[in-house]
C-alpha cells in the first residue's frame, strides 16, 4: 500500500549515470491554457511562518514557499530528480557530475524570469550560495553549502566544486527554491531579517504573492510570465492556516470548503469514517520516515565518568545478541500496523524501504513468541516466580521511553503484551515532545541522553539515505562530550559498518551505491540496533477533482504549477 | 464631577512595579520551561545538529537566563518587542497583524452577550423563581459549564456539517468586496461569536439578574411604585439604573477572562487573531511572541482594573476615588 506510484525501479538519476537515457514521465498535464482554473484552497493546520526558503525550518513553511520560489531540481514520487530551473539533470554520461565526484555543472534553462521581470541566471544561483553560507544570515541551509565552492562559468551554467567526492550532491539548490539575487543583495548576514522581501516573495514559481499574514494566511495569483507552457491552471492560490488536524480532514473530506489538506495526523478509523461523505479522498504518500524502537548498547543505568549510557559502558542485557533477538521477534509488527496505524502505517522490517531502489529483500517481518521463549532460555535467562526471567540475580526488566502521543501509547501496550508472554517485564515511560525532542543537556529524558532501555520515535529518510545511514556510524555515538549533538543515539560500533559507509560515501556508481546501503541496511537490522516497525507515509486529503502529483521526498507543492482539476 | 487625575497617576505608578514582576515570571517560566524553537529542524536528516545549535548561539537563545531577560526589558523599554524566532518579523508587527480581528470578533461577541443577559436577567429579576427565571438560571448555568470548545464543536457538525449552511474557516482577509465581503464575513463570524457570547452571556444574566433582586427590594423602587408609575418606567429608570452599576465594573473585570477564553475559540475557527497566535508561538517555543502576547493580556488586565475602578467611581457618586 505503501508502494503506490512507485513502478519504475531504478531512479533516472542512476540511470542517467549509468548512460541509459533519462526515462522520467513528466505528470500527465491536460489543460491546455494557462489559468482559467479558479481557485485552489489549501489547508495546512500549521500556518506558514515566513516565505523565505532559506529560513524554512518545517515543511509547513517550505510548502509554502514553492508558490513563489523554484529550485533547480525537485524529487519526484519515484526519489528520482526533474529538472525545474536547470535545462538537465548533470550526470556521469552528459558531464555533468565529474568523473572524480569532486564537481558537478548544472545547466540552467534559459529565458526564466524573477516575478519582476528580470532575467534568471547563474549569478543568482551563486548568489544564493553567498547568501547562506555566511553564518551571519542565520539560513537553515548553511549545511547543504558545507565543503562546496560555487562558480558561474557563464550566464547559464554553474559549477559546484567539492572538497572530496561526493556521491549524492544533489543537496544544494535541490529542493529548496532560489531566491534573486538583485532582490537580496543588500540584506546578506546580519541585516537579513530586514529584507521586505522575506514577507514579499520575488521569485520564478507559477504564482506570485498577494498578501501574506505570518501563521494564518497566504494569498497568490498565477504568474503570466510562467516559464512552463500552459501553468498554471489555478487563478489563484489561498494556504489558510491553523486549528488542527482533525477538522482540516472534515473542512476537505465532509464539507468540500477546501480542496486539500496537509499531514493529517489523525486516527485512520476517523478518516475512513470522513471518507463516506464521497467528496474526497486520503492521499498516501510514500516517503522515507520510519517509526522505530531504538536500543540501547550502552549502560544507561550506571554513571560513569559524569554520564549515563556512557559509550565506554556495556549494556549488562541488550549488548546480547539473543536478547536482542528475542524482543525483535517479539515486536509484532503486522498488529501494530493493523490496530493501531492502518492505512498511515505499514509494517516493515527495513531501515529503508524507500526509494524501491535501496530497498533490502533480504529482511521479513516475523512474530514469533516460541522462538523468543526459546532465544532467551538459550542465552541463560531463566523464568523467576512471577513469570519474568532471572539471571544472575538480575531480572529481565526493560524500560521504553517514548513521546505522549496516542498511536505510541497503544504501541506501547501491544508490545508490553508480547514481552510479557516471554518473560520480559516491559516498563513504559511517556515523555512530553516538547522535552523527550529537546536538545536540553540539563534534562535526562530527551531522545538523544537515550539514558533508558529502549526509545520509540519516528526518523526521516530523504530521497538519498546516506544521511540516515550516517546515524549509525561509530563516529556518530552520541555522548556528554558532543554534547549529545551526534546521531548515534544506541551508541552501537562496527567496523564493518563504518567501512561500508566510508565506500558508499564516494561511490560514485549508483547501482553499486545502492548495494552498499542495502548491506548497511541488511547489518543493522541482523544486530537489531534499531527495531523498525512501520513506514509512515505523508498523509493528506484532497478533493475528489483535484488532479496532482505529491512526492514524499520533495516538498507536498513541489510540482503546484501542474495541479489541476479534473472532470 | 472631577476628574481623578490624581487617582490615574497614582494607580499607573502602583502597576508599573506589577508589570515588570509579571514579565519576570513570565520570563523565568518560559526560561524554565523545556522546549527548543529549532526543534523541528532536527527531525530533518539533512540538517545536522550544528545548524540547530549554531542558530540558538546566533539568537543569544545560550545566553543565562538573566542576561536574557535584561536585554529583553532594555529593548522593551526603548519600545522594541524583539522578533520572532519563527517568522523573524518583528513581534509588535505580529500583534497589530492580529489585534483588529480579536477586536472585531470578541467586541461583538461582548456586544451580543449583553444584549442578551441584561434583558433576561433583568426580566428573570421582575418575576423570581417563576418558570422563566427557572429557564434563564438553567440557560445560566448550562452556559458557563459548557466549555467553548465543546459548544464550538457542537456548532461546526450541527450548521456546517450537517446543514452546511456556514463555513467554520474564519478568514480575516476575504477575496470577496463590496457587499458580498460583509456577507461572508458576517457568516464565518456567526459561530466564534455565538460561542463566545453564549459563555458571556450565561454569567452577564447571573450578575444582572442578583444585581436588580437587590435593587428591586429597596425602598425608592417601592416608592416609584406607590406613586403610580408604571411598571416599565419603574425598571428602566428606577432598578436598571442602579442594578448597572455593579455590572458595568463587572464587564470591565471581566475583559481579561473574554480574552482567555477567546483563545480557544480563535483555535478551533481558525480565527487569525492574538489568541491563535499565542497558541502556535507557545507550539512553537517562540519565547519573544509568547511574551509579547502575554505582555499585551497582562497590560489589559491592569488597564481594565483601572477601568473598572474608574467606571464604579463614575456612576455611583457615592463612592470617592482617592
Amino acid at each position: 500500500m505503501v508502494q503506490v506510484g512507485v513502478a519504475v525501479p531504478l531512479a533516472a538519476e542512476m540511470l542517467a549515470q549509468a548512460g541509459i537515457a533519462q526515462t522520467t514521465t513528466p505528470p500527465a498535464y491536460s489543460p491546455a491554457k494557462r489559468g482559467g482554473g479558479g481557485a485552489l484552497k489549501l489547508l495546512y493546520w500549521q500556518g506558514a511562518t515566513l516565505l523565505n526558503p532559506h529560513f524554512a525550518t518545517g515543511t509547513k513553511d517550505l510548502d509554502a514557499t514553492r508558490l513563489f520560489y523554484e529550485p533547480l531540481a525537485s524529487w519526484d514520487p519515484d526519489g528520482n530528480l526533474v529538472p525545474i530551473l536547470a535545462a538537465e539533470i548533470p550526470s556521469l554520461t552528459n558531464g555533468g557530475v565529474a568523473p572524480d565526484g569532486k564537481s558537478v555543472v548544472w545547466k540552467l534553462k534559459p529565458n526564466v524570469q524573477w516575478h519582476d521581470g528580470k532575467p534568471f541566471t547563474s549569478a543568482d544561483v551563486v548568489f544564493n550560495w553567498v547568501y547562506a553560507a555566511n553564518p551571519d544570515t542565520a539560513a537553515v541551509t548553511i549545511a547543504e553549502f558545507k565543503d562546496t565552492k560555487v562558480t558561474a562559468l557563464d550566464p547559464l551554467t554553474v559549477r559546484l566544486d567539492f572538497e572530496k567526492p561526493r556521491a549524492f550532491w544533489a543537496e544544494a539548490f535541490v529542493s529548496r527554491g532560489l531566491i534573486p539575487k538583485h532582490v537580496f543583495e543588500n540584506y546578506t548576514g546580519s541585516k537579513s531579517r530586514e529584507a521586505p522581501a522575506n514577507l514579499k516573495p520575488v521569485g520564478t514559481g507559477p504564482y506570485r504573492l498577494t498578501s501574506f499574514t505570518p501563521g494564518d494566511l497566504v494569498r497568490a495569483s498565477l504568474n503570466p510570465n510562467y516559464h512552463q507552457p500552459n501553468r498554471p491552471y489555478f487563478d489563484t492560490v489561498e494556504i489558510k492556516g491553523g486549528g488542527d488536524a482533525v477538522s482540516a480532514a472534515r473542512a476537505v473530506l465532509q464539507t468540500a470548503e477546501y480542496d486539500y489538506a496537509w499531514n493529517l495526523q489523525v486516527e485512520d478509523e476517523i478518516l475512513t469514517r470522513m471518507e463516506k461523505a464521497g467528496k474526497g479522498k486520503v492521499q498516501l504518500v510514500a516517503g522515507g520516515a520510519l517509526e522505530f524502537v531504538a536500543v540501547q548498547m550502552a549502560d544507561p543505568w550506571t554513571e560513569v565518568e559524569g554520564e549515563r549510557s556512557n559509550p565506554k559502558t556495556k549494556h549488562p542485557i541488550l549488548s546480547d545478541p539473543l536478547v536482542r533477538s528475542a524482543l525483535n521477534l517479539l515486536l509484532d509488527r503486522s498488529a501494530i500496523s493493523q490496530f493501531v496505524y492502518g492505512r498511515t502505517g505499514p509494517a516493515t522490517a527495513n531501515v529503508v524501504d524507500n526509494p524501491v531502489r535501496f530497498r533490502s529483500k533480504n529482511t521479513k517481518i516475523v512474530y514469533d513468541v516460541d522462538q523468543a521463549n526459546r532465544l532467551l532460555d538459550q542465552a541463560g535467562w531463566k523464568r523467576g516466580q512471577d513469570g519474568v526471567r532471572v539471571k544472575d540475580g538480575r531480572r529481565l526488566k526493560l524500560v521504553l521511553n517514548t513521546t505522549v502521543n496516542q498511536p505510541r501509547q497503544k504501541t506501547q501496550a501491544i508490545y508490553k503484551q508480547s514481552c510479557q508472554k516471554a518473560g520480559i517485564e516491559l516498563e513504559l515511560k511517556a515523555t512530553t515532545g516538547s522535552v523527550f525532542f529537546s536538545a536540553d543537556e540539563g534534562n535526562p529524558d530527551t531522545a538523544d541522553k537515550f539514558y533508558c532501555d529502549l526509545e520509540m520515535f519516528t526518523v526521516m529518510v530523504g530521497p538519498d539515505p546516506g544521511s540516515t545511514m550516517q546515524a549509525f556510524c561509530s563516529w556518530e555515538v552520541a555522548a556528554k562530550a558532543n554534547k549529545w549533538q551526534r546521531r548515534n543515539i544506541g551508541r552501537w560500533r562496527n567496523e564493518e559498518y563504518d567501512a561500508l559507509y566510508l565506500a558508499s560515501d564516494v561511490e560514485l556508481d549508483p547501482v553499486k551505491r545502492a548495494e552498499l546501503i542495502i548491506k548497511m541496511n541488511d547489518l543493522i537490522v541482523q544486530h537489531h540496533v534499531i527495531l523498525p516497525i512501520v513506514a509512515r507515509p505523508m498523509v493528506n486529503a484532497s478533493n475528489n477533482r483535484l488532479q496532482f502529483v505529491e512526492s514524499g521526498w520533495d516538498s507536498s507543492l513541489a510540482f503546484i504549477a501542474d495541479w489541476h482539476r479534473g472532470a | 464631577v472631577t476628574f481623578p487625575g490624581g487617582f490615574i497617576l497614582r494607580r499607573t505608578l502602583i502597576a508599573l512595579p506589577s508589570l515588570l514582576g509579571i514579565s519576570v515570571i513570565l520570563f523565568a517560566v518560559l526560561a524554565l520551561a523545556p522546549g527548543d524553537p529549532f526543534a523541528e529542524l532536527a527531525s530533518n536528516p539533512n540538517i545536522p545538529p550544528e545548524v540547530a545549535a549554531g542558530l540558538r548561539e546566533k539568537f543569544g537563545l545560550n545566553d543565562p537566563v538573566p542576561v536574557r531577560y535584561v536585554r529583553w526589558l532594555v529593548a522593551m523599554l526603548h519600545g522594541d518587542w524583539g522578533f520572532s524566532f519563527a517568522s523573524r518579523i518583528d513581534v509588535s508587527a505580529l500583534i497589530l497583524q492580529r489585534l483588529p480581528t480579536t477586536l472585531v470578533v470578541i467586541g461583538s461577541a461582548q456586544v451580543l452577550a449583553l444584549l442578551i443577559g441584561i434583558p433576561i436577567g433583568i426580566y428573570a429579576a421582575t418575576r423570581p423563581y417563576s418558570l422563566f427565571d427557572q429557564l434563564a438560571n438553567t440557560f445560566a448555568f448550562a452556559g458557563f459549564s459548557v466549555p467553548t470548545f465543546f459548544t464550538g464543536l457542537i456548532l461546526i457538525l450541527v450548521f456546517s456539517i450537517k446543514l452546511d449552511w456556514l463555513p467554520f474557516v474564519f478568514r480575516a482577509d476575504l477575496p470577496s468586496t463590496g457587499a458580498q465581503f460583509y456577507w461572508d464575513y458576517f457568516k464565518q463570524a456567526i459561530m466564534p461569536v455565538t460561542v463566545l457570547a453564549l459563555f458571556q452571556a450565561a454569567s452577564w444574566t447571573r450578575y444582572m439578574r442578583s444585581s436588580a433582586l437587590e435593587v428591586i427590594r429597596l425602598d425608592h423602587v417601592t416608592t416609584a411604585r406607590a406613586k403610580g408609575l408604571a411598571e416599565r418606567t419603574v425598571i428602566v429608570k428606577h432598578v436598571l439604573r442602579n442594578a448597572l452599576i455593579p455590572v458595568v465594573t463587572l464587564v470591565a473585570l471581566e475583559i481579561p477572562a473574554v480574552f482567555g477564553g477567546a483563545i480557544v475559540t480563535e483555535q478551533i475557527f481558525r480565527v487569525p487573531g492574538i489568541g491563535s497566535l499565542l497558541i502556535s508561538a507557545i507550539l512553537a517555543n517562540d519565547t519573544p511572541v509568547i511574551m509579547g502576547v502575554t505582555f499585551v493580556f497582562s497590560c489589559l488586565v491592569l488597564i481594565s482594573n483601572l477601568l473598572a475602578d474608574l467606571l464604579y467611581g463614575w456612576l455611583d457618586p457615592r463612592i470617592a476615588l482617592r
